[in-house]
């Protein structure tokens, strides 16, 4: 690309950031980084717990690089021009999470009530599969684009996906939310795999609708009223997100859910009116059915004072499920402190039920005290970010909508489930992306980290040089010595 | 384990995370600022955003003999230009700033300065960077002729700091 900017035709001052080079290197780099820090991690809990290093440690390393290697020369091979920090970044998560499982593993207490023991092995496996997901991803999706001929297709199995958990004999509820279905032995959350699948149909469906849904409206008080009949697709959403809340009983994919659609139709249109209904809509519904159903009332309940439902499931003879779940994660953030007591240091066996999914986060809130979460919590800020910045870049407007959808889906699911776990908002079902143990959660956050990688391949491939460069570089006169 | 070694441990580790967190934000940059930028304090050179690390190396070669040609020229001692300054003719004032693009001269419409003279040619003259980062003008063909300093161009020439460039009525010339 360089040589072709001098072209004497064109006045070049506008060349961006296009022919920026493919930045493979420096994804091989920082993947190396990504995959010594868990290393680091895993020998400093070995050290901490048992005083020597881990017999493992060899063979963890080793299964962590190799299947960050192939995802490396898959994405060289098939996606030379990627975004060189969405690998990195999430294999840095992937493994500072499969370090805090093997920890969990570690602890007697949560061995004796089998939520932990031998899982990092299985979540190793799960991250296998993930990257097998991943690579499949890369090489079969050769141009985001052809998703957009399933537009409607996604809608049908998104809501497939979504009914799953609701159909008799299939539908698994564990702790309360019925997000997971059981087949077998396996049990698999099909609300992961929805939102990618959702986010497709969100992104096909906009990409046509967008200019009816920004251009007739009217102005009122700044803002721009859409009419009537335009609020059709919003209020079906919101409807399909309330019933989700009230049969699966699950905040978080209904939040993800509508929110997500929010965040596309507001990139779409360009009006923020409809993040105000959004917000308004999603509040009104939040409330209304917390006011009747049983259990998103205890999980709000739980939320607005934990320190009760701590001293209600410590009273005997109390009807009712009480938690103390909550409250134990707050005390390990607060005993971690600003730089924590130091990984297999901290007592987070306390949290008990779903210490290793759910509330994985105030393992590392104890152990790496704020700094490490705040660390964790920007890695997750970056992925999004270069989401965004892939949306920015596309040229295609179904992979600009598709980008955001992904990463705004990213972004509302950690923030679901940090703000749940530190306190900030109700509870859910849902788990950290990367970090938590769960085969779902994994697999569905690699795909859904191919397709951005994808789409910013094509977004960050260099254009087709124009046809007049070859003759440019002819008339490059030779300057005289 | 001592507790010494653990403690280390912990904010060594905290320490190669935020590492990691920062270059990942240093990877960014570059991408945020789209191109690559050239250090003018450091390197002493123009901004030159289109060119690769390959070229840079070659850049950073080639300073002595743009030196000395600026030491010729007698002006502003070792720095490159960073802009162009129309000193004569109706756009007397006007600036435009180096950044490695090509610069053209002439009456078109889609010149970079567009010459309003009627002894200019439609495509006048350009001045571009060459591979060492010299900025260099070339006659494009003109009725009348460009003229450094005082000869007529035949050659694409590099331009010396100062050194006026005579387009019919109008004179710039490269500044620091």
């Amino acid at each position: 690309m360089s040589s072709t900017t001098n072209s004497p035709t064109h006045h070049t001052s506008t060349i961006g950031a296009i022919g920026a080079p493919s930045r493979r290197n420096t994804e091989l780099a920082l993947l190396v980084f990504a995959v010594a820090i868990p290393v680091f991690a895993y020998a400093n809990v070995g050290l901490a717990i048992d005083g020597q290093v881990p017999a493992g440690l060899l063979s963890y390393g080793l299964g962590l690089g190799l299947l960050a290697g192939v995802a490396h020369l898959v994405v060289r091979k098939f996606a030379p021009y990627a975004d060189p920090l969405l690998l990195p970044l999430a294999t840095l998560l992937n493994g500072l999470g499969l370090v805090c499982i093997w920890r969990l593993d570690q602890s007697k207490l949560l061995q004796q009530i089998h939520v932990a023991g031998g899982k990092a092995t299985n979540q190793l496996i799960y991250t296998a599969m993930g990257i097998a997901l991943f690579v499949a991803v890369l090489i079969f999706l050769k141009d985001h684009r052809t998703l957009q001929r399933y537009t409607y297709i996604s809608m049908v199995a998104a809501l497939f996906l979504l009914l799953l958990p609701l159909v008799p004999g299939l539908g698994a509820d564990v702790y309360g939310a019925k997000i997971w279905i059981s087949i077998g032995s396996f049990t698999i959350q099909p609300g992961e795999f929805a939102k990618i699948v959702l986010a497709v149909f969100f992104a096909g469906y906009l990409m046509v609708k967008r200019d009816a849904l920004a251009l007739a409206s009217r102005r009122f008080m700044g803002m721009y009223l859409p009419r009537g009949r335009d609020l059709g697709p919003i209020l079906v959403v919101w409807a399909i997100s309330i019933l989700i809340l009230v049969f699966e009983t699950d905040l978080g994919t209904s939040l993800l859910f509508f929110g997500m659609f929010v965040i596309m139709l507001y990139v779409a249109t360009e009006r923020t009116s409809w993040i105000v209904f959004g917000l308004l809509m999603s509040v009104a519904g939040a409330i209304g059915v917390a006011s009747f159903e049983p259990h998103i009332k205890v999980r709000v309940q739980a939320w607005l004072d934990p320190m009760r439902e701590y001293t209600l499931s410590r009273t005997p003879g109390v009807p009712g499920i009480h938690s103390d779940q909550l409250q134990q994660a707050l005390w390990a953030f607060g005993s971690g402190g600003t730089l924590g007591t130091g990984w297999g240091q901290g007592h987070s066996e306390l949290i008990r039920f779903a210490a290793n999914s759910d509330f994985i986060l105030a393992t590392f809130g104890e152990e790496l005290g704020l700094a490490g979460v705040m660390a964790i919590l920007l890695i997750y800020g970056l992925i999004v970010e270069r989401g965004v910045r892939t949306a920015l870049a596309a040229r295609d407007p179904f992979g600009k909508l598709l980008a955001i959808g992904l990463s705004g889906a990213f972004a509302l699911q950690v923030f679901v489930v940090a703000g749940g776990v530190m306190g900030l908002i109700p509870l859910t079902g849902m788990t950290m992306p990367f970090l938590a143990y769960g085969g779902s959660s994994v697999i569905a956050n690699w795909a859904l980290i191919g397709v951005l990688i994808r789409i910013s391949d094509t977004a960050r491939r260099p254009a087709p040089a124009p046809a007049a460069n070859p003759d440019a570089e002819m008339t490059q006169v030779v300057r005289p010595s | 384990m001592s507790e010494l070694t653990l403690t280390v441990m912990r904010l060594g580790f905290l320490a190669v995370l935020w590492l990691f967190v920062i270059v990942a934000v240093q990877v960014i940059r570059s991408d945020l600022f789209g191109t690559r930028v050239t250090q003018r304090g450091s390197r002493r050179e123009a901004a030159r955003p289109q060119q690769t690390g390959r070229q840079q190396t070659r850049q950073q070669a080639a300073p002595p003999p743009q030196r000395g040609q600026q030491g010729g020229g007698g002006r502003r001692g070792r720095n490159a230009p960073t802009k162009l300054v129309v000193t004569e003719g109706t756009l007397t004032g006007t600036t435009v700033a180096l950044q490695g693009q090509t610069i053209t001269l002439g009456r078109a419409h889609d010149s970079t300065i567009v010459l309003d003279d009627d002894y200019a040619s439609s495509r006048h003259a350009r001045i571009y960077p060459d591979r060492d980062g010299q900025w260099i003008i070339e006659d494009l063909g003109s009725t009348n002729g460009t003229y450094l300093d005082r000869s007529r161009l035949t050659t694409p020439t590099p331009i010396p700091l100062g050194a006026p460039i005579r387009i019919g009525k109008t004179a710039i010339e490269l500044r620091k």
